[in-house]
């Protein structure tokens, strides 16, 4: 049982045409999703998220690779074949069919006995909170209906995978945030695994068990929200997700064996602790604009900096600064307290702790 | 004198005319006229009698006729022609949808450029003159031609098989003449789909002839019906294919009604068969705008719900 569900994809590529010069859609990726898990397939859009998802369904071939889902190779499966069920971008409901009978077409098409269908239909639409509009057609539904139509639809075969193409995007920003909650309560309930393709780095965030960022058809790292936010190896990674700071620099030992970081055209060091695959080689020092303090300019060894700019973000102040190198960054300030004041113009000093920087390949 | 100044009836009518006009002189008064001639006695030298009063004779003559005693009998043999043409003009369409439906789908499946490719292939056949091609087949269907020659000599013991000069012949000719009627309409609404529902019918178990049956025909049912009522029409009041290739052997009723208006010279009786005709299209119609509006209807109270 241990297998059953997970989806395995080995080495997975994808080529459109046989032009070298074209980049694959899909470029060696491989990725083991555990059963019962809200998988997350980040990235921006191009960078193959959608066709990923789609070759699980069944809907691409994969040039080379192996897909694998419960144990079972699958890559000669077509999509009806395949326990795995897809909520479309576009909904895709069928516009002759009532809600009822949208949810009933994958029953009917898996064979379920006739007289148990109407009763897996109405747990289907309690579990949607739809009963009240099981005889209306698609086309007299609001978006965010439509939206648990199609959830339901594709969770009444009981599928192994459920996959979910970006199905939030056509929703407004209130409607978006109530299906999230929805989708997690849902996929809880169900406990069948989730694998959601988003664009949108906070819904990915809050929803997933696990993220992969992806970027021109590769995976480039894979973890839990908190270590893609908080441990980005890469420096798209780290740009994806939330906002951060990059300055180039290079690392150095101090006395007593502590790295320093110090940027390029700047004469302050920074103490960091660095990975240990880093040696003397360029490398670019992180931080998120929350992370770091503004201090009173007169405290020596750290970033000089001048306020450009002012943003007022409610919770927070945003402020844009430049640094004596004239590199850019942005800073994060609680308005919590009173702290607020500072004003365009005035000089201030950027006080990074070491646990706030990170470093990664220039 | 300015637009604005007439009242807005006046000036919708004003800009109608055009349209009225050719309804006018292009279906209401072909129509009036034959109405007319279908309510006058046929006079003795095979003209119309216009000076006489108007009378029922000839529409009694289409289910009727008057006995040696004077007496008046049933005669079927006009509604007999008239369901014969509907049996042969519903196989048409039928047979259309069998042949046209598939040709459709896989036009919509080719590059743009090799669909109007297709399409023009498709209007090619109608550059020639519908007799011309009646001819031709008659000379592909006949006793020395290679198609019966080559199932004679394959199958010697079925006794020499005619293809030509009876229904079958009749409805190659019809098949072939009103195929495009068919195949156009129906591409026209499958280029339209979207094939994400068939994706979706695929991911939801459905096998391929399933997805065909449950999603893309339901979908496809407007080209579908336009097709099935531009082939049905004029395949019921055809008289050249039943003719030429039917070697006039059965009665049709578009053989009928040329009948009254050439070699007979029964106008009235013509026209009186050409109302009866268009009845039953137009029974047909009522029933294709009942079928939409029920669906429409069903649309509005879901919305109105």
């Amino acid at each position: 049982m241990e297998h059953r569900a997970s989806v395995e994809v080995q080495c997975v590529s994808k080529r459109y045409t046989d032009d070298p010069d074209v980049a694959p859609a899909l470029d060696e990726v491989s990725v083991n999703i555990a059963h019962n898990e809200f998988f997350t397939l980040l990235g921006p859009s191009g960078c193959g998220k959608t066709t990923l998802l789609r070759t699980i369904a069944g809907f691409e071939h994969v040039t080379s690779g192996e897909i694998r889902i419960g144990g079972q190779r699958v890559n000669d499966l077509p999509p009806f074949k395949r326990r795995v069920n897809t909520v479309f971008q576009s909904y895709a409901l069928f516009p002759h069919m009532t809600v009822a009978e949208n949810i009933a077409f994958g029953l009917e098409m898996q064979g379920l006995e006739r007289k148990a269908i109407p009763a897996r239909v109405k747990e289907m639409l309690a579990l949607v909170q739809m009963e009240h509009l099981a005889r209306r057609k698609p086309a007299e539904l609001s978006g965010g209906q439509q939206q648990r139509v199609a959830l339901a639809r594709a969770l009444a075969p009981r599928p192994d995978v459920l996959l979910l193409d970006e199905p939030l995007s056509a929703l407004d920003l209130k409607l978006r945030k109530e299906m999230q909650v929805e989708l997690k309560r849902v996929q809880q309930e169900a406990g069948i695994t989730f694998i959601f393709v988003t664009h949108d780095q906070e819904e990915a965030l809050t929803l997933s068990d696990r993220i992969a960022v992806m970027s021109s058809g590769k995976i480039l790292q894979i973890g839990g929200p908190n270590d893609i936010y908080e441990r980005p190896q890469h420096p798209f990674v780290a740009h994806f997700i939330g906002d951060i700071n990059l300055l180039p620099g290079d690392l150095r030992r101090g006395h007593d064996n502590q790295s320093l970081f110090r940027p390029t055209g700047l004469n302050v060091d920074i103490p960091c602790h660095p990975h240990p695959r880093f040696g003397s080689a360029p490398v670019q020092l992180a931080f998120r604009p929350e992370r770091s303090k503004l201090v009173d300019p007169s405290q020596p060894h750290h970033l000089r900096a001048v306020i450009e700019a002012v943003l007022y973000v409610g919770t927070a102040t945003l402020y844009q600064c430049r640094l004596s190198n004239n590199a850019k960054v942005m800073l994060r300030e609680s308005n919590e307290g009173l702290n607020g004041a500072r004003t365009v113009g005035e000089s201030v000093a950027v006080h990074l702790p070491p646990h706030a920087c990170l470093l990664m390949e220039a | 004198m300015s637009v604005s100044t007439q009242s807005p009836a006046m000036s919708r009518l004003l800009l109608l005319s055009p349209v009225v006009l050719t309804l006018l002189a292009l279906i209401a008064i072909p129509l009036g006229i034959m109405g007319y001639i279908s309510l006058l006695p046929r006079n003795l030298y095979g003209g119309v009698d216009w000076q006489a009063d108007w009378q029922l004779q000839s529409y009694v003559k289409l289910f009727f006729q008057e006995g040696f005693d004077g007496e008046l009998e049933l005669n079927w043999v006009y509604a007999q022609a008239l369901l014969r043409s509907v049996a042969q003009a519903g196989g048409t369409t039928l047979l259309c949808f069998v042949f046209g439906f598939p040709v459709a789908l896989w036009m919509t499946g080719l590059a743009p450029r090799q669909r109007s490719l297709m399409v023009l292939l498709i209007t090619i056949p109608f550059w020639t003159n519908l007799l011309i091609r009646n001819y031709a087949w008659l000379i592909i269907l006949r006793e020395q031609g290679w198609i019966a020659q080559s199932i004679n000599a394959l199958l010697p013991q079925a006794g020499g098989i005619t293809l030509l000069y009876n229904d079958f012949a009749v409805s190659v000719g019809l098949v072939y003449s009103f195929l495009p009627f068919m195949i156009l309409p129906i591409y026209s609404t499958l280029e339209k789909l979207d094939w994400r529902l068939v994706e979706a019918a695929y991911d939801l178990g459905a096998n391929r002839w399933k997805a065909l049956r449950r999603v893309i025909l339901p979908l496809s049912m407007p080209g579908v019906i336009a097709g099935a009522l531009l082939v049905f029409v004029p395949s019921l009041g055809a008289f050249i294919t039943p003719a030429i290739l039917g070697g006039g052997k059965t009665l049709m009723i578009g053989n009928l009604i040329q009948q009254q208006f050439g070699t007979a010279r029964n106008w009235p009786l013509g026209s009186s068969l050409s109302f009866l005709l268009l009845g039953i299209l137009m029974l047909a119609l009522v029933l294709y705008a009942l079928y939409s509006r029920k669906t429409a209807k069903t649309i509005r109270r879901g919305a109105a719900a």
